[in-house]
């Protein structure tokens, strides 16, 4: 591993960057994709097909006056939105891109990982109860009950992955998935891990639609029950902050799922794996969090709740409980 | 991963890599301690829980100097994303937004100047501690990595791994008794 300044200062340039252009332009993504799904057109009077809506966006977010509204606590309602963006982005730093282009290889990257996103989940907290408005509590409560419900069989199905690579590094278990997507762990042929790797695969997937609170699990801003949730008194760019970290994470965990489910950066057939491919699955990832969140309606908060407790996490024990069976037998 | 054990004599140049370390661990040491000072001293008690999500934070940066990431991670994950999540839920499900104010009382005069000449003694006592002891620097055995760690966990540490899931086990238990009360 390289350690000069340069190769921390032009990841760190290249990060921000990624991150940058996802979080605006995610915006347009789903915008889009919202309406071509409910038969519309979507944004496009900017620019060729609405594509420099995000920089209109971004210019009237940072023109606007960034209000604290009476008897809100002001120091957490101003760090909140900052502290829903800083997780997001770090976490870049331990994904791995293709083979060569990663910042830092780190040893427990994927415990690095849910770390980071523990603190996302404080943001949306502090930001809901700063606001002293009742909706906003009323949504962050909700928020955390739901993340912390569905960490428990994300972090059940993620030990799956960690057995079966033997490495808690992202780019180790990236690595050992190499040569064709037989090898992929979701429909990995030795030992048989494809009998119940693609479970694997299903509990992870809603329960990373569930952690970044996307429909049809976004209770936390349920608009019709909760104005905007925790987001009722953001306006500007605090807004567009806590905008820009949801994006940022849905980013975050389809590169998670790529990694640890569709072989990172390999190609289905071995051929040429490199950057492209790792970027085709986690826009095809993220293609599915849009298509899923206009498709289905909102789920109730206890049926959320139910779903997590009473369906994934025995799903996940048992499931563990096979891929440990199956490592030992083989 | 540098070793911090360097003298006063040849302490490095800021700008040098060590100097730049030596510089983030005293950012992490003074995170934990305004952390700590926020979490006594803050009137409003979400204030106090986010002063100690801080200090959990700059717990798991003095963890990590201390060579071991696995325990800085799990700081993180438990510490920061459990404990203080669930303290600032009780907090906010107890009290309405109008927070009480955890002001000062009759018995805090009393108490006070005990507690602060006690806490004097013992900081006084472990720095005395600190200083005088000849600390032998001994070679590090294995890497730590976390292969090790959970293979000591599960064979020279077994008894302590099973006792803490007993223990786990009865705060499940109590937790659902608890819950079917309430809801009767």
């Amino acid at each position: 591993m390289e350690t000069s300044m340069w190769h921390a200062l032009l990841y760190l340039v290249g990060i921000m960057a990624f991150a940058g252009v996802n979080a605006a332009w995610l915006g347009w993504c789903e915008r889009k994709g919202a309406a071509r799904i409910q038969r519309r057109i979507g944004p496009c009077e900017a620019g060729f097909a609405g594509l420099l809506q995000p920089l209109a966006d971004g210019l009237k977010l940072l023109s606007k006056q960034l209000l604290v509204p009476q008897g809100v606590d002001g120091i957490i309602f101003r760090v909140a939105p900052v502290l829903a963006m800083i997780p997001a982005i770090t976490s870049m730093a331990v994904i791995p891109f293709s083979e060569n282009i990663g910042a830092r290889a780190m040893e427990l990257s994927v415990l690095l990982l849910f770390a980071l996103a523990s603190i996302a989940m404080i943001a949306i907290l502090l930001g809901g109860w700063a606001s002293g408005n009742k909706y906003a509590l009323i949504s962050s409560a909700r928020a955390v009950s739901q993340n912390l419900a569905y960490e428990i069989p994300m972090l059940l199905t993620v030990i799956t992955v960690v057995m079966i690579s033997g490495s808690m590094n992202l780019r180790d278990i990236a690595i050992d998935q190499q040569g064709g997507f037989w090898h992929w762990n979701i429909f990995r042929l030795e030992n048989g891990h494809f009998l119940t790797m693609w479970i694997s695969f299903i509990i992870f997937f809603i329960c990373a639609i569930a952690e970044t609170n996307r429909a049809p699990f976004d209770m936390a801003e349920a608009e019709s029950e909760l104005v905007a949730g925790f987001m009722t008194e953001y306006g500007s760019m605090g807004f567009g902050l806590f905008m820009m970290g949801e994006y940022l994470n849905i980013v975050v965990g389809a590169c998670l799922t790529a990694v640890l489910f569709l072989g990172g950066w390999d190609c289905p057939f071995g051929l040429t794996p490199g950057i492209w491919w790792f970027l085709l699955k986690i826009y095809i990832l993220i293609f599915t969090f849009i298509w899923i969140r206009w498709t289905y309606p909102r789920t109730q908060i206890y049926r959320l709740l139910n779903l997590s407790w009473k369906i994934l996490i025995p799903f996940s024990l048992a499931n563990l409980m096979v891929t440990a069976a199956l490592i030992k037998v083989f | 991963m540098h070793t911090l054990v360097c003298q006063p004599a040849d302490a490095p140049a800021l700008f040098s890599a060590e100097g730049l370390v030596g510089v983030v661990f005293l950012l992490t040491v003074a995170l934990v301690v305004t952390g700590a000072l926020i979490a006594v001293n803050a009137r409003r008690l979400v204030r106090a829980v986010s002063g100690l999500a801080i200090c959990f934070t700059g717990l798991a940066g003095v963890y990590y100097f201390l060579l071991s990431p696995f325990l800085a991670m799990m700081q993180m994950l438990i510490y920061v994303g459990a404990v203080s999540i669930l303290i600032a839920f009780g907090i906010m499900m107890a009290t309405p937004e109008e927070q009480q104010a955890t002001g000062m009382h009759s018995k805090a005069t009393l108490a006070g100047p005990l507690a602060f000449s006690v806490a004097a003694l013992i900081f006084a006592a472990l720095t005395l501690l600190g200083l005088k002891t000849e600390w032998q620097v001994f070679p590090r055995q294995g890497t730590f990595d976390i292969k090790e760690v959970g293979l000591s966990l599960l064979t020279t540490h077994g008894l302590v791994f099973e006792l803490i899931s007993i223990v786990l086990l009865l705060a499940i238990i109590g937790a659902l008794v608890l819950a079917q009360k309430g809801r009767n």
